[in-house]
């Protein structure tokens, strides 16, 4: 039998708090807890031993209602913030071997640049407003060394096309596009150098229906196209059971449920999670 | 010589400061230290960065030279030597060749330096990353990692705008291979300068509170990408109109009763030096 795969993204019993702590709250199970706020010392427990595996090719769904930390989780995925503890293994950094969560800024801003992209929900953060789109699409490859414009300018034209962003608009700032476009620069930036690991943080929320239908059609299509994992959050169920392979349900900082998309749709065993797909319209 | 202030117009605890900082500066090539910048009687962003630098340096044997974008005679060039020989009462001079210390506005003159020259430019915005990154917290990070992708990426726009590197001034250097830095509004025609500079060179913000420098024979590498090199300003088929230098850096003039451009040198004591030994010859 061929050897197990190895997992392209394995997160480890991440955990990330706002606020020291507390006895009370020491233990988790018995505070004096309101969801995950604990009401004697303010400390907020965003994610609670949270692990999973993303393997190559998979798209791994994340849902749960907003204050969930699902978008902590993915903040932490890429850097944005420090984690408390946990572990965080990525295939293309030295086979996978080290806790990239210890290393280095710089190693961390490699990983970033080489092995990572990002949409966030909102563009402000992904892209540079004041610098030409193509610019925003350079910037990554910059980042990734390059430093040859003939080359940028052809690979981001060819990404802005690939997401339908006219070329004769290429040199336009992202203040003057509407947000489907702009969150379809933020799209073609971070596949920009082919990054293994794509993280989409509730790419469509705010869009309507007919950009987040080309939206959603642009990302499963490249998704089959170049065979990369991603790590894709909505509370949009719909967006979860058109794209995920797989799906984890958070609830208050954990991971309540975790299988197969169509399982925890047709099947739901947490309370929250028959809560949740019952309620979908 | 007035005599009611201290050598040099600081007190010695003031000097000793900056050129505690300076020894950093020097130490670590093309970064930036913090210093505390003093109040001056001349306001701030009139070159009191390099000023300060000056006033800590300078000693009796020294011979000053004060240019302000190449020109001896300018208003804030006179007025800083009348402040610096009024409070030191040192020699100052028109010529690069006789200077020990050269304070400087937006220009290295002509005349190369020579290894006992110091040249202290003026600066007033030190971070080459700040139109990029307006956080100077952030700033510094990306310094301490030598993350300077934003710098070549504000070159890249300006290729994508004007299908050239648009830096007229301040195009930013990699020094020692360490630190991107900012050259000081100088023009790309003084940056080659800069590079293996025989002088030690001394950048100063008084504003922005920063001193960094150049240290004799290090590398300096004006930033730009392999396919766009980075040029000088050309003057090709032109020449000064009063001394005739060719590979000089030229003021465009329009002569203001006929309406045509022509150029003129823009560092003026090398230009009069030329035109003085010309007619010298021509006398003989």
């Amino acid at each position: 039998m061929a050897e197990l795969e190895v997992p392209v993204l394995s997160v480890k019993q991440l955990n990330k708090q706002f606020g020291n702590g507390c006895s009370t709250c020491e233990d988790r199970e018995s505070g004096d807890m309101v969801k995950n706020y604990c009401r004697e010392c303010g400390t907020v427990y965003a994610c609670r031993d949270v692990t999973f595996d993303v393997y190559q090719g998979e798209v791994l769904g994340i849902v749960g209602e907003s204050g969930s930390g699902k978008s902590t989780l993915m903040k932490s995925l890429y850097f944005d913030q420090e984690v408390t503890n946990g572990e965080m293994y990525v295939a293309g950094f030295e086979n996978g071997t080290k806790n990239v969560l210890n290393e280095s800024a710089q190693k961390k801003r490699y990983i970033r640049n080489h092995l990572m992209g990002k949409v966030y929900q909102n563009p402000i953060l992904g892209l540079k407003m004041n610098f030409s789109s193509i610019g925003n699409i350079a910037e990554k490859l910059i980042s990734a060394g390059n430093r040859h414009v003939g080359s940028m300018e052809t690979r981001g034209a060819s990404l802005l096309e690939e997401v339908n962003i006219p070329i004769h608009r290429m040199k336009e700032e992202p203040k003057n596009f509407s947000g489907g476009m702009q969150q379809r620069v933020q799209i073609a930036k971070a596949l920009s150098n082919n990054p293994p690991i794509l993280l989409l943080d509730e790419v469509t929320t705010g869009l309507d229906l007919s950009v987040q239908a080309s939206v959603l059609d642009l990302i499963k299509g490249l998704q089959r196209e170049l065979n990369i994992s991603i790590v894709l959050v909505s509370h949009d169920l719909g967006v979860i059971r058109m794209l995920a392979d797989r799906t984890l349900v958070m609830l208050e900082g954990r991971v309540v449920e975790q299988g197969l998309t169509d399982q925890i749709l047709e099947d739901p065993q947490h309370p929250y999670t028959q809560q949740l797909v019952h309620s979908l319209l | 010589m007035n005599k009611s202030y201290n050598f040099a117009f600081f007190d010695e605890g003031s000097k000793r400061e900056i050129r505690r900082a300076t020894l950093k500066a020097i130490a670590i090539p093309g970064y930036q230290v913090p210093f505390a910048s003093r109040e001056m009687p001349i306001g701030r962003g009139w070159g009191t960065g390099g000023l300060q630098l000056t006033l800590s340096l300078i000693g009796k044997e020294d011979v000053l030279k004060v240019i302000d974008q190449g020109s001896d005679e300018s208003v804030n060039a006179v007025n800083i030597k009348k402040l610096v020989s009024d409070t030191t009462g040192v020699r100052t001079t028109d010529s690069t060749r006789e200077a020990t210390l050269i304070q400087s506005r937006h220009r290295v003159p002509e005349v190369p330096l020579e290894q006992d020259q110091i040249l202290i430019l003026q600066v007033p915005l030190p971070e080459p990353l700040r139109s990029f990154e307006p956080s100077e917290h952030e700033t510094k990070k990306l310094h301490a990692e030598r993350e300077y992708s934003g710098a070549w990426l504000m070159l890249f726009e300006q290729i994508m705008k004007y299908k050239t590197m648009a830096t007229d001034a301040d195009h930013p250097v990699m020094v020692h291979d360490r630190y991107v830095m900012a050259p000081s509004p100088i023009p790309r025609f003084d940056n080659p300068k800069l590079d293996y500079s025989e002088a030690l060179i001394l950048l100063g913000a008084g504003r922005e509170k920063k001193v960094y420098a150049v240290p004799p024979f290090t590398k300096v590498t004006s930033l730009a990408f392999d396919d766009y090199e980075f040029e000088i300003e050309s003057f090709t088929n032109h020449e000064c109109i009063l001394c005739g230098s060719k590979d000089v850096f030229l003021d465009e003039l329009v002569d203001q009763d006929t309406g045509a451009t022509y150029f003129q040198c823009n560092d003026t004591s090398n230009c009069l030096d030329i035109v003085n030994q010309e007619q010298s010859l021509g006398v003989k």
